[in-house]
């Protein structure tokens, strides 16, 4: 079990159980659906941005409880942000979470899932809600899926 | 096999001697998986190789390969030889009145294309209808999705009960319509496990003069099918669900049917003569299969049904029927474990979910205790609807699985609960 530690960690599995920010936003300037087909998780982001900041940011769907916990760290991440940070962020986390390198500072709480490197199935799950800010900033109407 | 089971009640000892001969027969069965023994439990969506289907393909690489129906020499007649022998040993497995009705494809999902692509076109058009049921694997669903694109035909869905049963009142109402021209319905839900009723309803579709194709992927390695006595007229399945190597499929068709039918894909193999005015197709089974087909594979496919029968297809249904009471009964035991699929007449697997913890995660945790199972929507979306659970895990089983096995399952299962309490 000692392994499996390492990808459900503590504050992974309470953002699963409670997830933050995990609600609709009645009228969000930017929106975006993902979805994994693989596994069947279905996310909506919600983002509030005003003069490029992210002054609100939610999400609602069902996933495991890796791409839960992400999308709820990212929210957390990325709520005050500029939206200028959002790509640099991504791929810091990106790198984190499919390498074996060293956590690039400015993660905060975001490195807690770097143990879904040992599990290559499950960084789509990670990811899941990245992507569909994304998609959500460059206005992409239909869902994005992860494959 | 010179000591066969002879049915579920024999002394534990005894089965688990021939258990023990089974497994061993499947050199997988020995890997480590991170640091486990590997508990394959993923049966439904492809099953592991016995020796003899492993050497029989290697044996036609290395002793006698060539391409089928062309060559005059030696090595063209071995390998047709053997092809066509295998052909004969699907025959009899299934019970087909002819070898001319057996024809090979890649897939279970190919087969039901030919019969959608080739029947479809020339028996459809607007507003004829195609009856499924709810719970059709997609390769049940979108070929025939796509055939009422081109035609204008309609789709029709039978449902089932939260058990997972079929209705029969609903699917003669639907059957009464008037208009259906082909019922295609799965033999056994890979989703949920149910074995339909399929001679029944053979009969209430006959009985309008209606034709049925049945999806037996999930069927043929855990009951004896005769495709005589059940009358329908396709079946289809995968020879990679029953113990043979991926990439080949079988198809049978009543010959009658299958005449009548235009070619599935054109090319090599399938004419008779060509010429730029005209061409002339080839008779039964070779009209059907255009192309070098996977020559090694159809021949493997022969050794895994010869592997099988040897065992006996009672024997494999009477020892997955007691792991399937045995693990129902033991994961029933875990609190917020939900089976989905509890139908009277029910193949060895269990679909559930766990409250608490998504089925991927459940995936996860178990892979890491070298226990191998699903987790997803198994290619049967709508019935996760059916349910409103976006997905399930899935344990299934084959004939070398053992009720150590199950202990490990139901012991990771805790394990997962205890991770996500
Ligand atoms: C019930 C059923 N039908 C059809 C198929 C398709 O089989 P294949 O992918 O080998 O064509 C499957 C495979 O999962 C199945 O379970």
């Amino acid at each position: 079990m000692s392994d499996l530690r390492d990808l459900y960690q503590e504050v992974i599995l309470d953002h699963n159980k409670r997830p933050r920010n995990f609600r609709v936003l009645p009228q969000p300037t930017h929106k975006a659906d993902g979805v994994n087909p693989l596994c069947g998780d279905r996310i909506s982001v919600f983002l509030d941005i005003e003069d490029d900041v992210i002054k609100d940011i939610a999400f609602q769907g069902t996933g495991c409880a890796i791409s839960s916990a992400s999308a709820s760290l990212m929210t957390e991440a990325l709520k005050g942000k500029p939206v200028a940070e959002i790509e640099h962020l991504f791929e810091a986390f990106h790198s984190v979470v499919t390498t074996d390198c060293e956590c690039p500072r400015g993660l905060g709480k975001l490195s807690v899932l770097a143990g879904v490197r040992d599990y290559p199935s499950r960084v789509k799950c990670a990811t899941l809600a990245w992507h569909a800010v994304r998609a959500a900033l460059e206005q992409r109407k239909e869902s994005v899926a992860t494959e | 096999m010179n000591a066969p089971l002879v049915s579920s009640a024999i002394s534990v000892a005894a089965s688990e001697l021939d258990l023990a001969r089974i497994r061993a027969d499947f050199p997988i069965l020995r890997q480590q998986v991170h640091g486990k023994r590997l508990v394959y439990l993923d049966n439904a969506a492809s099953v592991q190789k016995p020796r003899a289907v492993i050497d029989t393909i290697s044996t036609c690489y290395s002793d006698y390969y060539a391409n089928i129906h062309r060559g005059v020499h030696l090595m063209s007649e071995r390998s047709t030889l053997a092809y066509e022998r295998a052909r004969e040993k699907v025959r009899d497995f299934l019970n087909a009145a002819s070898v001319e009705e057996i024809i090979f494809t890649r897939s279970a999902t190919e087969s039901i294309n030919l019969v959608a692509s080739s029947f479809g076109g020339m028996a459809f058009k607007a507003g004829d209808e195609i009856l499924i049921t709810g719970m059709e694997h997609h390769s049940n669903i979108v070929p025939w999705q796509l055939l009422c694109e081109r035609t204008g035909a309609v789709l029709k869905v039978a449902p089932f009960t939260d058990a997972g049963e079929l209705i029969l009142e609903e699917y003669e109402r639907l059957l009464d319509s008037g208009r259906v021209k082909l019922a295609a319905l799965v033999h056994i839900s890979n989703a949920l496990g149910t074995v339909n009723p399929i001679k029944t309803l053979i009969e209430l579709a006959h009985a309008r003069g209606i034709p049925v194709l049945v999806d037996g992927a999930q069927a043929v390695p855990h009951l004896a099918v005769d495709v005589r006595a059940l009358d329908c007229d396709f079946y289809a399945f995968s020879s990679h669900k029953i113990y043979g190597p991926s990439g080949v499929g079988v198809l049978y068709g009543k010959k009658a049917l299958l005449e009548a039918m235009p070619p599935y894909q054109g090319g090599g193999d399938m004419i008779r003569i060509v010429t730029f005015e005209k061409t002339e197709f080839a008779d039964l089974p070779n009209k059907f299969e255009a192309g070098t087909p996977n020559i090694a594979g159809v021949i493997g496919l022969g050794a895994a049904l010869d592997w099988l029968t040897a065992i006996g297809l009672d024997v494999v249904a009477a020892h997955e029927h007691e792991l399937l009471t045995y693990t129902t009964a033991q994961i029933s035991e875990i609190p917020g474990l939900k089976i989905m699929g509890t139908a009277r007449d029910k193949a060895a697997l269990v679909a559930f979910t766990l409250s608490g913890a998504h089925p991927h995660d459940i995936g996860t945790i178990l892979d890491r205790e070298g226990i191998a199972i699903r987790a997803g929507h198994h290619c049967a979306q709508p019935v996760m609807q059916r349910y409103g659970v976006p997905a399930t895990a899935r344990a299934s089983f084959a004939i070398y699985n053992t009720r150590d096995e199950v202990d490990a399952l139901v012991a990771a299962l805790w394990k997962v609960k205890e991770l996500f309490a």
